[in-house]
């Protein structure tokens, strides 16, 4: 016999403080002791109506830590190394995320170091040229991965000419940047207002608040933040069918919407997506790889964006069994939507949902992720804890109404990418299927 | 610097064999449980290349008390996570889950480890899913499994060495029931494992269920390992292959470097040299091939195929690879890495670059052993690999204790006759 669990431990809340500074900053503070460090996590706002705002946004990350108005970019990387840190810029379609890690007796020279980073970064010309050039470089090996294609082209089918349609940049626009355009977003967009800082580790929250508000005093606020206008309804149509000549395997990528973190609803609709296909003990792993062997990756998972949630469906299939694979597909997920699931499938996938939850923050880095993950739509930890009550409530009938709204077969688009002339055939006896 | 925290440490050893490292650390109510096995990819017979990762799927298979599927299962309705993964010198098995799971964890390891059931059907499937896992890693993607397919039958010849661990597609569809079961009995005795469990325990209590779960597995030989021993090169080696998906270029160099466990005084300035070489904006290369002659749109020095330096017997690679545009010729890029390392060869390290990188090295030990997981494969591979998994706990300070001078004489002897190179050709649209 399997032997039972044994009675759980309490979680322990971390001592935390938090402030809004003067300049609109949140900043949040997590004593986490564990190993003496200290994870850094800034999140600004940074979704933008124009289309050319990717790109910008792209080389603006890529360029940030090129040297600021007192360093070179070797000076710069050299003060960084001297603490034991590096720091990271990326973007998304959403925000700006700075981050980095430093041992503990090195974080107020690194809060200095980013209050430079914030407000004195210089983009010199000639390196924003390279940088520039290696970042068209970096988006023609992106856009030969399937994975990227599949991802840019459900992005576009689900949100079209929202901004959320366009996953990366276009190659054009970044070819036609100068230095002194980034130089501008940075002034207009990088600021304080409606941004999070999150340090999570050895420390001691309310003198490190304290030490952060002292520190970015000299961050000002610049233009008010650009609010993304919500994303469109789904528009349900042909599946699309992007080929890609001699493709071994086909991407097969479903979306549609789903219900947001804020939404009473949203624990029953993560535990529909788990027992569908959002972790291994699901119905979808069970079917497409453990039984038939189609494929080593099928998953389901929520995306959560600022103007919108989405449902999303990923599976690469071996050429040959690509309309085989799409039809369990809409099956499993057809049966999602009409039968209810079992009552110990869903305790699994609620047992699975409050570990994980466990786990995932049992870390510097795993805490400090999921509260900037949280900040966007002004979340933190009581939201957490409300969110783990929540999931002992959910019912089979709450996991059903969910299924029914957001996985049926009727309210999602298929995107594939694939050997065309080789599937195309095949898939238009289950769908009607579009060819760009 | 920052004291490294200090792990505690206990080991016993079954009557049937099994070596059992426990690490209590009850900050937080989570447990890491791993098993690794001493076989892996150098272990395979010749014919069945990609053997060991095949088997490793089949040991979630179900075994004598567990349904297929019922593995990850009880552990993910318990809150946990699970996986596993196929090494050159190991196989692995690991949960991280709530501490009260901690039983149930060793009950479903125990039931693998003394038997696990391998049907015709789960193999069939399972060699079906490996092929997917091999077309969306490899087969279907830019660069994929470059370099660490492609690179070691440029440097190696044995067998052991240089084959391809993944797997050729008619070796894994010819595996029989037949073949798994004697790969078991060979490879899969107690004696050939070591336990690690990590994290919210109690030493006496946990003992007393490794025994009662791990105990009665009869006791089987311990296989001789594999000998993956080589001469050096003597002169340089060249090949190239094309990669029809990749849209730009890229080259590999591989040297071989001291044995890591016979000889580790002498390993560890590699360790460094491969932090001074690439980590970070400030490192060498990223400084010359990226930022003045951009000759790379990205660079990594590293040693072990997969980047972790202390999880590999001798012989063990250190690597450079870089992506390349099409305009900067492989000669020019390489001459540039030869230049690095004649530079830090004859010339040392500049003032504060030591102190610099071994700040950077003491955040990143630190940043992995925080997480329980983490730590606990580490403990594991040390044991299995050193026999000594408190080397985890050393390894800041002996890393510290590398002078500029040992860096520089390590730097000397990544010679060109002494390298291999593996130029990848793009054959993908620009």
């Amino acid at each position: 016999m399997v032997p039972a669990l044994g009675p759980s431990r309490a979680v322990r809340k971390p001592t935390t403080a938090e402030r809004v500074l003067g300049s609109g900053l949140r900043v949040l503070a997590v004593r986490r002791a564990g190993v003496p460090l200290i994870e850094l996590r800034l999140r600004i706002p940074f979704s933008g109506r124009a289309a050319a705002h990717r790109a910008r946004a792209s080389l603006l990350s890529s360029g940030m830590l090129l040297g600021t108005a007192e360093r070179t970019e070797l000076e710069l990387a050299h003060a960084l190394q001297e603490l034991g840190t590096e720091l990271t810029v990326t973007t998304d379609v959403d925000r700006l995320l700075i981050s980095g890690a430093v041992l503990r007796a090195g974080l107020p020279a690194l809060l200095e170091l980013l209050a430079e980073l914030l407000t004195a970064a210089s983009y010199p010309v000639s390196l924003v040229d390279s940088e520039r050039r290696r970042l068209i470089d970096q988006l023609r090996i992106a856009r030969s991965q399937p994975h990227v294609v599949a991802s840019a082209a459900r992005a576009r089918r689900l949100f079209g000419e929202h901004p959320y349609g366009r996953v990366l940049p276009d190659v054009e626009d970044v070819a036609a940047l100068t230095a002194a355009t980034v130089r501008r977003l940075h002034r207009d967009r990088v600021q304080p207002d409606g941004s999070t800082l999150v340090l999570v580790g050895d420390l001691s929250p309310a003198r490190t608040l304290d030490e952060v508000e002292r520190a970015l005093a000299v961050w000002s606020p610049g233009a008010a933040p650009v609010v993304t206008r919500p994303a469109p309804a789904v528009s349900v149509g042909p599946a699309v069918l992007v080929d890609r000549p001699g493709s071994v395997q086909s991407s097969l990528r479903l979306a549609g919407k789903s219900c947001e973190r804020t939404d009473p609803a949203y624990p029953a609709m993560q535990l529909a997506n788990l027992v569908f296909g959002g972790y291994f003990s699901s119905r979808y792993v069970e079917n497409i790889r453990e039984d038939k062997g189609y494929t080593y990756t099928p998953r389901s998972s929520i995306d959560h964006r600022q103007a919108g949630s989405s449902f999303y469906v990923d599976a690469d299939v071996s050429t040959s069994v690509t309309a085989a694979a799409l039809l369990e597909t809409l099956y499993e997920l057809g049966r999602m939507a009409v039968m209810p699931v079992g009552q110990q499938e869903l305790d699994n996938a609620r047992q699975y949902a409050l570990g994980t939850l466990a786990l995932s923050t049992a870390t510097q880095a795993g805490l400090a992720a999921t509260l900037i993950g949280l900040s966007g739509p002004g979340l933190g930890l009581d939201w957490l804890a409300d969110y783990r009550r929540s999931l002992l409530g959910v019912t089979v009938d709450d996991v059903q109404e969910q299924s029914r709204a957001y996985l049926a077969p009727a309210k999602l688009v298929t995107v594939v990418v694939g050997d065309s002339r080789a599937i195309r055939a095949g898939l238009a006896t289950l769908v009607e299927v579009d060819v760009p | 610097m920052s004291a490294a925290p200090s792990y505690p440490i206990e080991r016993l050893t079954l009557d049937n064999g099994l070596r059992v490292v426990l690490a209590p650390d009850r900050q937080a109510a989570v447990v890491g449980v791993a098993v690794y096995y001493d076989v892996g990819m150098r272990s395979e017979p010749e014919g069945r290349t990609g053997f060991a990762h095949l088997f490793e799927h089949l040991m979630f298979q179900g075994s004598e008390n567990v349904e297929k599927m019922a593995h990850m299962r009880h552990v993910q309705s318990a809150g946990g996570v699970v996986n596993g993964s196929t090494r050159r010198d190991y196989t692995n098995y690991h949960e991280f889950l709530p501490s009260n799971a901690l039983e149930r964890a060793l009950y479903l390891e125990a039931d693998r480890m003394r038997s696990p059931r391998i049907t015709a059907e789960n193999l069939a499937n399972q060699i079906s899913v490996v092929k997917e896992e091999i077309r969306v890693n490899v087969l279907n993607q830019p660069y994929g499994g470059f370099p660490w397919l492609s690179l070691p039958p440029v440097l190696f010849d044995t067998f052991p060495n240089a084959h391809n661990g993944y797997g050729d597609f008619v070796d894994l569809d010819s595996a029989t029931v037949a073949d798994a079961t004697a790969f078991f009995d060979r490879y899969y005795a107690p004696g050939n494992a070591v336990l690690c469990l990590c994290g919210d325990l109690a030493i006496e209590s946990t003992a007393d269920l490794v025994e009662r779960y791990f105990g009665p597995i009869s006791r089987r030989p311990t296989p001789p390992r594999p000998d993956a021993g080589e001469p050096d090169l003597t002169s340089e080696r060249r090949q190239s292959t094309v990669d029809s998906l990749a849209p730009a270029p890229a080259v590999a160099i591989g040297w071989r470097v001291p044995d890591p466990v016979a000889d580790l005084d002498r390993y560890l300035p590699y360790v460094v040299l491969a932090e001074v070489l690439s980590e970070g904006d400030a490192s060498r290369l990223e400084q010359r091939l990226v930022r003045r002659d951009q000759a790379a749109l990205s660079q990594a020095a590293y040693l072990g195929l997969f980047g972790d330096p202390f999880d590999s017997r001798d012989p063990v690679t250190l690597t450079v690879q870089a992506i390349h545009p099409k305009q900067v010729g492989v000669d020019k890029l390489i001459a540039a890495v030869d230049e690095e390392l004649d530079r830090v060869a004859t010339h040392g390290l500049d003032d504060g670059e030591l102190r610099r990188v071994n700040a950077r090295i003491t955040t990143q030990l630190l940043r992995e052993a925080d997480s329980v997981h983490g730590r606990t494969l580490q403990f594991a591979a040390y044991e299995l690999v050193h026999q000594r998994a408190e080397l985890l706990a050393e390894l800041p300070g002996r890393l510290a204790a590398v002078t500029a001078a040992d860096v520089a004489k390590a730097a000397g002897t990544l010679r060109p006759e002494r390298r291999a190179v593996l130029e990848l050709v793009a054959g993908g649209a620009p």
